[in-house]
């Protein structure tokens, strides 16, 4: 009787181990899939003021649009809380999402090295803050149903594990396809 | 969490199938070896009992061995010698593009991104390498990146990107590998057998004369026949349904299942043939290059005898995954 009585205690200890270090593992995969999202938030401020010196001379009938896309950079760089900066990066977004949409009425950019490069780098960054956003709240989602759900929670909550926030893409932004630009070779439409 | 526990469970599938495949080989190899030893007369049979030293055999088994070492630390770069591919450079901005496509699907399958390689052929294909996901290569065609945009390439990457994470480039390395060694052993044994086979078998009549020594004769004959066709099913089963999972993990990676069925069907729609692709390495591609993309690809031989599912049940199945709610609907692109 008494070995059962200490193999159940024993199991109980094993799975709250491993329950407790995966919930371990989780988090710091937050905190790591985050850090990937800021390093390519950087990577597009450092890259914005070129492109839109690259294009502005080009682009006269669109200083709205550039003008934008410039303010909501500012924002985000001066932005004092998580919350406001995800709404200004949001923002930021989709400002580039229409500048490069607009760029396409411009064949003459297309003969541009320069600015290929700089709208390649720009389109890649914008597609790795989303796949980054996107592999981050799939991780949240993780976690948060282990926290939320028995019998990890009882690990959760003896812990100190706290619910994450997602990182939701603004309205308008969902509406905008992951980006492609008309530098991909002629393709035949269906 | 089911889409991790997935991944892990064919990731540890993987490395049994791996090991399997890694002894099935050697023992293979070994019975080879054993009845070369009987054929040039270095073990005798006589009276039910063996004598002499197994010198091939040891041989064999030796050839095994290193062979399977060199196939897991240098297998890839053997592929990639094979198919005359070369490192990809940012020399252009479709090259860009590709890094930068590797670097997107990288992100997010949350895996460091695989070393990209350049094929200089005009038809478009895409094939994924190496040992475990820190050692891996994604190995493009020219024409895949004249004639993919980049949601197609996003597909394209990411059934790659599934491939690699699920340790099915490991498996796959392997086999192509080792089932070119066999295939040259038993080469190898053919010519024995031709230039230099009846003057031993005289002398070896004449000393036992044992029934045994025919029938181990016969058995190494099929044998050295039937290993690299066996070797090559082996290579397909396995990788035949593997192709139908990479592709639903890529519409995982992209969240757009438009993706990777344009690019199929754009595959199919190609007329040119891969010719870099052997026996050998055909099975490692997106799509078989020699099996080639007929669509009347239904009959039972055509099945047992292809390393992937038909392109036509493929994109069917992506169709499916595309109307399917709760699916982000694809929004044209401009």
């Amino acid at each position: 009787m008494g070995y059962i009585v200490l193999l159940i205690i024993a199991a109980i200890v094993v799975w709250a181990i491993v329950a407790y270090n995966s919930l371990v593992r989780l988090r710091n995969e937050i905190d790591g899939s985050w850090r990937q999202i800021d390093v390519q938030l950087k990577r597009r401020h450092d890259l914005i003021p070129n492109l839109v010196e690259a294009v502005r001379g080009y682009m006269q009938y669109e200083r709205e649009t550039l003008n934008q896309v410039v303010e909501a950079r500012a924002k985000a760089l001066t932005a004092s809380d998580q919350g406001s900066r995800i709404a200004a990066e949001n923002q930021l977004s989709s400002g580039i999402g229409r500048l490069l949409a607009v760029m396409e009425n411009y064949p003459q950019l297309k003969a541009d090295q320069n600015v290929l490069r700089l709208q390649e780098e720009l389109t890649t960054t914008e597609n790795q803050i989303a796949f980054a956003r996107q592999a981050y709240n799939d991780v949240v989602l993780s976690l948060n149903t282990r926290i939320q759900t028995f019998p990890s929670n009882l690990i959760a909550g003896n812990f100190g594990f706290h619910a994450a926030e997602y990182f939701k893409a603004a309205p308008e932004d969902q509406a905008v396809p992951k980006v492609d630009l008309a530098m991909s070779a002629p393709r035949v439409q269906q | 969490m089911t889409a991790a526990s997935d991944f892990r469970a064919l990731e540890a599938t993987n490395r049994r199938e791996t090991a399997v495949l890694v002894v099935t080989m050697i023992a293979i190899l070994a019975a080879l070896g054993f009845g070369l030893d009987v054929w040039a007369g270095s073990i005798r049979i006589a009276d039910g009992s063996l004598s002499g030293f197994p010198l091939l055999t040891i041989f064999a088994l030796i050839f095994g061995a290193v062979q399977a070492l060199i196939s897991f630390y240098g297998g890839a770069g053997l592929v990639l010698l094979s198919v005359h591919a070369h490192p990809l450079t940012p020399d252009t901005i479709q090259h860009q593009r590709v890094l930068d496509t590797i670097n997107e699907m990288a992100i997010a399958a949350r895996m460091p991104p695989p070393r990209a390689y350049l094929m200089d052929d005009p038809a478009p294909n895409a094939f994924a390498t190496g040992r475990d996901p820190a050692h891996s290569v994604i190995c493009v065609t020219q024409g895949l990146v004249d004639k993919m945009d980049r949601e197609e390439l996003q597909g394209v990457i990411g059934h790659e990107m599934s491939h690699i994470r699920d340790y099915d480039i490991r498996t796959m390395m392997m086999v192509a590998v080792m089932v070119g060694g066999i295939a040259m052993l038993s080469d190898f044994f053919f010519r024995m057998m031709f230039y230099s086979g009846g003057g031993r078998r005289s002398r070896n009549d004449k000393n036992d004369g044992g029934g045994a020594i025919v029938v181990i004769y016969l058995a190494t004959l099929i044998l050295a026949v039937v290993a690299p066709i066996v070797a090559q099913l082996v290579a397909m089963a396995i990788s035949r349904q593997r192709e139908y999972l990479a592709d639903a993990s890529s519409v995982e990676f992209t969240r757009n299942p438009r993706a990777l069925l344009r690019a199929l069907e754009q595959i199919a729609r190609s007329e040119s043939p891969l010719k870099a692709a052997t026996s050998g390495t055909g099975h490692l591609f997106i799509v078989n290059p020699r099996e080639g993309v007929r669509e009347d690809r239904e009959r039972f031989f055509d099945n047992l005898l292809s390393t992937h599912p038909p392109l036509t049940k493929r994109i069917e199945r992506l169709r499916a995954m595309l109307g399917a709610p709760g699916q982000a609907t694809a929004i044209p692109q401009s």
